[in-house]
C-alpha cells in the first residue's frame, strides 16, 4: 500500500536534476537507483539524507552553475546545499 | 568541598557537522594553549588544547574532524568514529563528547546528537553562535531540547568571553557532580532507513524548539545573488584572486624591507665585534645572511595566509569550490579540489593533506598530484628575489605594477598546468569511468573571528619561524661548510668558492642544466633546495657573498646572469620538484613511494623541458 503512494508520488514530482533556478518544491522521494555514481545508490542516498533531503523537505533552487546549468545550489529546509545536477536527479520534488 | 583541581585532567571531545563552529569554539576554550600533531598511523591532524575552567578545573579538549555522522566515509571520520568510541589505540575514550550545533541551523547536528546517544558516551551539546540566532530573531527553548534529548544543553558564543560562561559553568558543575558512566553501546552503521528516521526525528524536535522568526534573515541570500552568479560570481573569485596576488607583492614590502634592514643591522655589528676570518664568515655570510634571506618573506607568507584563513572563515571557500566545480571538473578534478589546491598557494603540504576532504581515491590522488604545481609561499622568496632583479620596477595601464604582473603570470602558470596535468591524468587513465559525486553545505557568510584569525596566523608563523631555525639553518650551515672547504691555497687567483666542495659538486652537476642556462652556482644553490625551496635563495646568497660581493644578493644576479637564464630559473621553479617534504608527505598520503616518484619524475620532466623552451627562445630572441 505504501509502495503505490510513494510511487503516485513520483510520477506527481519531478527530478530536482532536471529543474531550473527559482524551482521550488516539496520532496516526494529519495532514490538513488538510476544515478551512474563511483558510489552505490544506497550510499548516495544517505549522503543526500545526512545533506537533509528527506521526504517532506522543502526545496528551492537559488543558483545555477555558469557551464551547463551545473551545479546548483539548493536551499533545503534552512541550509544551503551545492550538488551537481546528476546527483540532484536523485531528489523527485513536486 | 571535594577538590577536583588536582585531578587528571577531564577529557573532552568536541564533535560536529563542517561549519558549526567547532574551531572558533576550540580556540576559545582553549586560547593558544594548543598543540597539533597527527593521530599515530595516519595523517589526520590531531588537535589537543588544555583549559581551565573557572572553579579550577583542568581539560583537555580534542578537536576532532567534522563529520555528518559516525559512518566514517573518510580517515578523518574515522579518527573521529573511533575516538569518539574510544576504539583509538593510544587515545582512551573522552569522559565527555561536547557534540557542537550551529543555533542558526540545528537540523543536521541534532540528527548526529541523535546518533552519538547510540555510542552510550555522556554528551553535552552546545548551541554555538546563539549570538546569530538571536539577532536573526531566532528563538530556541533550550530547556526543552534537554528534556526532549535527555542530555544537558547549553547555549554559547565562542566569540565572545560572555559567551563561554554559561558553557564554563555548565561543564563546572557537570563534573562537580561527577559524569554518568557511559552505558552500553548501541551504535551500528545506519542504513538509509535509519538515517532518514532519524533526520525526521531531529525535524521534529526542530520543530518543537525553534521559533522562526516572521521574517528570515536574507543577508546571506543577497550577498549569493551577487557571488554565486554565473558570470559576477566568476568576476569576484577572480578579482578577488587577483587582489590576493597584488596584495602579496605590494603590502609585505614596507615590513619586509624593515626585516632585511635588521638583518644587515646584525651583519654589520656581527663585523665590528668579531674579527675577520672563518668564525665572522660562518656568523654572516653562514647564518645571518642565510636565515635573514628567508625570514624576510615571512610577512608574504601571512598575508597569503591571511587571505586564506579570511575566506574560509566567511564561509567563501565553498563558494569557491561550487563556482569552479565545473571548470575544474573539465580539468578532472572535483569541485572540493578547490579548497587543497587554494590552500597550496600558501603549502603543498597542508594542501596535500587537505585532499582528505575528498572521499573518492581517484580524485584525491589526482589532487595531490598536482597540488605541488600551485605556487606555494616557498616560491614567493625565489620569484621575488628574480623579478625584483631583472623585471623593471614601471607601472602598467596606469595601475598595475609590472612586477605584480609577473608575479601573477607566474601563479597563472601554475595554476594552468596543475589543471593540464590533471586532465591529461583524466584522459590517459580514466576516460571512462563515472565521476564521483560533488555535493556541499554552503554555510551562511559569517563575519571572521579576529581572535580565531590571530590564532590560526600565530600557528602559520609558527611553523615558518621553526623551519627557518632547524631546516633551513642546518641547511645554511652545510651549505656554508661546502662553499668554503677545502679553502683557497695561498696564491689563489680565483675568489674561494671556486677552489671548495661547492663548485665540485655544482661543476658535476652543471653539464646537465648548461642547455637550460644554469651556470654551477646555480647548480649548487639546487641542491640544497631540495630541502626546501626557498633555500635556493639563502643557497644563492650564501655563494654569491662568499664568492666576494657584498651587495644585496639580487643586485649581483642582475650583474652575473644573463635575462634568458633568470627567465629560465623562474620557469623551473614553476615546475620543478624542489621539495624534500612535499614529496614524502605525497608518499604517506597517497600510500606509495610510487606515487611520490611519479610527481617527482613528472615535475622533473616538465621543469627541464619548459626551462630549456623558455631559455633557447630567450636567446634566439636575443636575451642570452
Amino acid at each position: 500500500m505504501k509502495d503505490t503512494v510513494l510511487a503516485a508520488e513520483v510520477i506527481d514530482g519531478m527530478p530536482l536534476g532536471q529543474a531550473r533556478r527559482g524551482f521550488a518544491g516539496r520532496i516526494s522521494r529519495i532514490v538513488a537507483d538510476h544515478v551512474p555514481s563511483t558510489l552505490p545508490a544506497h550510499e548516495v542516498e544517505r549522503r543526500l539524507i545526512e545533506l537533509g533531503f528527506v521526504e517532506g523537505a522543502e526545496v528551492h533552487i537559488l543558483h545555477e552553475g555558469l557551464f551547463g546549468r551545473d551545479p546548483i545550489a539548493v536551499r533545503v529546509n534552512g541550509a544551503t546545499v551545492a550538488l551537481r545536477r546528476r546527483e540532484a536527479m536523485a531528489i523527485f520534488a513536486g | 568541598m571535594h577538590d577536583m583541581t588536582e585531578v587528571a585532567a577531564a577529557r573532552v571531545a568536541l564533535v560536529g557537522v563542517p561549519n558549526c563552529g567547532k574551531t572558533a569554539l576550540f580556540n576559545a576554550l582553549t586560547g593558544s594553549r594548543q598543540k597539533v600533531g597527527n593521530y599515530a598511523g595516519v595523517t589526520v591532524e590531531r588537535k589537543i588544547g588544555s583549559a581551565r575552567t573557572p572553579a579550577g578545573r583542568r581539560l583537555d579538549v580534542i578537536d576532532l574532524p567534522g563529520t555528518y555522522s559516525l559512518r566514517a566515509r573518510s580517515p578523518d571520520e574515522e579518527v573521529t568514529r573511533d575516538v569518539v568510541m574510544g576504539r583509538r589505540a593510544g587515545e582512551p575514550a573522552p569522559d565527555l563528547l561536547v557534540a557542537v550545533a550551529d543555533a542558526t541551523n540545528m537540523r543536521s547536528a541534532l540528527r548526529l546528537v541523535l546518533e552519538l546517544k547510540e555510542t552510550g558516551r555522556p554528551i553535552l551539546l552546545v548551541l554555538n553562535m546563539i549570538d546569530i540566532a538571536t539577532y536573526r530573531g531566532i528563538g530556541i527553548d533550550a530547556a526543552k531540547l534537554e528534556a526532549e534529548l535527555g542530555i544537558p544543553v547549553v547555549t554559547a558564543t565562542a566569540v565572545r568571553k560572555a559567551g563561554m560562561e554559561a558553557l564554563f559553568a555548565r561543564l563546572d558543575r557537570l563534573l562537580a557532580e561527577g559524569l554518568p558512566e557511559p552505558a552500553a553501546n548501541r551504535w551500528q552503521e545506519p542504513s538509509a532507513g535509519d538515517l532518514r528516521a532519524a533526520q525526521r526525528a531531529a525535524d521534529r524536535l526542530v520543530a518543537a524548539i525553534v521559533r522562526h522568526p516572521p521574517r528570515p534573515d536574507t543577508a546571506t541570500a543577497r550577498i549569493d545573488s551577487v557571488l554565486l552568479h554565473p558570470v559576477a560570481g566568476l568576476i569576484c573569485l577572480l578579482t578577488l584572486l587577483f587582489i590576493m596576488f597584488q596584495a602579496v607583492f605590494t603590502w609585505a614590502q614596507p615590513l619586509m624591507g624593515l626585516i632585511s634592514a635588521g638583518f644587515d643591522f646584525a651583519g654589520v655589528l656581527v663585523k665590528e665585534v668579531v674579527p675577520s676570518g672563518l668564525v665572522q664568515s660562518f656568523l654572516v655570510d653562514g647564518i645571518i645572511a642565510g636565515v635573514g634571506s628567508v625570514i624576510v618573506f615571512l610577512p608574504q607568507i601571512l598575508i597569503l595566509f591571511l587571505f586564506i584563513l579570511l575566506l574560509e572563515d566567511l564561509g567563501y571557500m565553498a563558494r569557491a569550490a561550487f563556482l569552479m566545480d565545473k571548470i575544474m571538473g573539465g580539468a578532472g578534478l572535483h569541485g572540493r579540489a578547490f579548497i587543497p589546491l587554494l590552500s597550496s598557494f600558501a603549502c603543498a603540504i597542508p594542501g596535500i593533506m587537505a585532499a582528505r576532504v575528498i572521499d573518492n581515491r581517484r580524485d584525491r590522488l589526482t589532487t595531490m598530484l598536482v597540488a605541488p604545481l600551485m605556487t606555494c609561499s616557498a616560491r614567493i622568496p625565489v620569484y621575488t628575489l628574480i623579478i625584483g632583479a631583472f623585471i623593471p620596477a614601471r607601472t602598467v595601464w596606469g595601475v598595475f605594477s609590472l612586477q605584480g604582473l609577473v608575479m601573477f603570470a607566474l601563479y597563472a602558470a601554475g595554476i594552468v598546468s596543475a589543471l593540464a596535468v590533471s586532465a591529461a591524468a583524466k584522459f590517459l587513465f580514466w576516460r571512462k569511468a563515472p565521476t564521483p559525486p560533488f555535493m556541499m553545505d554552503l554555510p551562511d557568510y559569517k563575519m571572521p573571528r579576529l581572535k580565531s584569525i590571530a590564532i590560526g596566523l600565530w600557528t602559520r608563523a609558527r611553523i615558518f619561524l621553526k623551519r627557518a631555525g632547524t631546516t633551513i639553518f642546518s641547511m645554511m650551515v652545510v651549505i656554508w661548510v661546502l662553499a668554503t672547504f677545502p679553502m683557497a691555497p695561498a696564491n689563489a687567483t680565483e675568489p674561494g668558492i671556486a677552489y671548495s666542495f661547492a663548485a665540485m659538486i655544482g661543476k658535476f652537476i652543471h653539464p646537465l642544466l648548461a642547455p637550460i642556462g644554469f651556470n654551477w652556482q646555480m647548480s649548487v644553490a639546487l641542491v640544497p633546495g631540495m630541502a626546501a625551496r626557498e633555500v635556493a635563495v639563502a643557497a644563492l646568497g650564501t655563494v654569491y657573498a662568499i664568492q666576494g660581493g657584498e651587495a644585496q644578493v639580487g643586485h649581483i644576479l642582475a650583474s652575473q646572469w644573463s635575462l634568458a637564464t633568470a627567465l629560465s630559473f623562474l620557469v623551473w621553479y614553476i615546475f620543478a620538484p624542489q621539495c624534500a617534504s612535499t614529496l614524502a608527505v605525497i608518499k604517506r598520503e597517497a600510500g606509495g613511494a610510487k606515487w611520490m616518484w611519479l610527481t617527482f619524475g613528472y615535475m622533473l620532466a616538465l621543469a627541464y623541458v619548459a626551462s630549456f623552451a623558455t631559455y633557447q627562445i630567450a636567446c634566439l630572441l636575443g636575451a642570452g
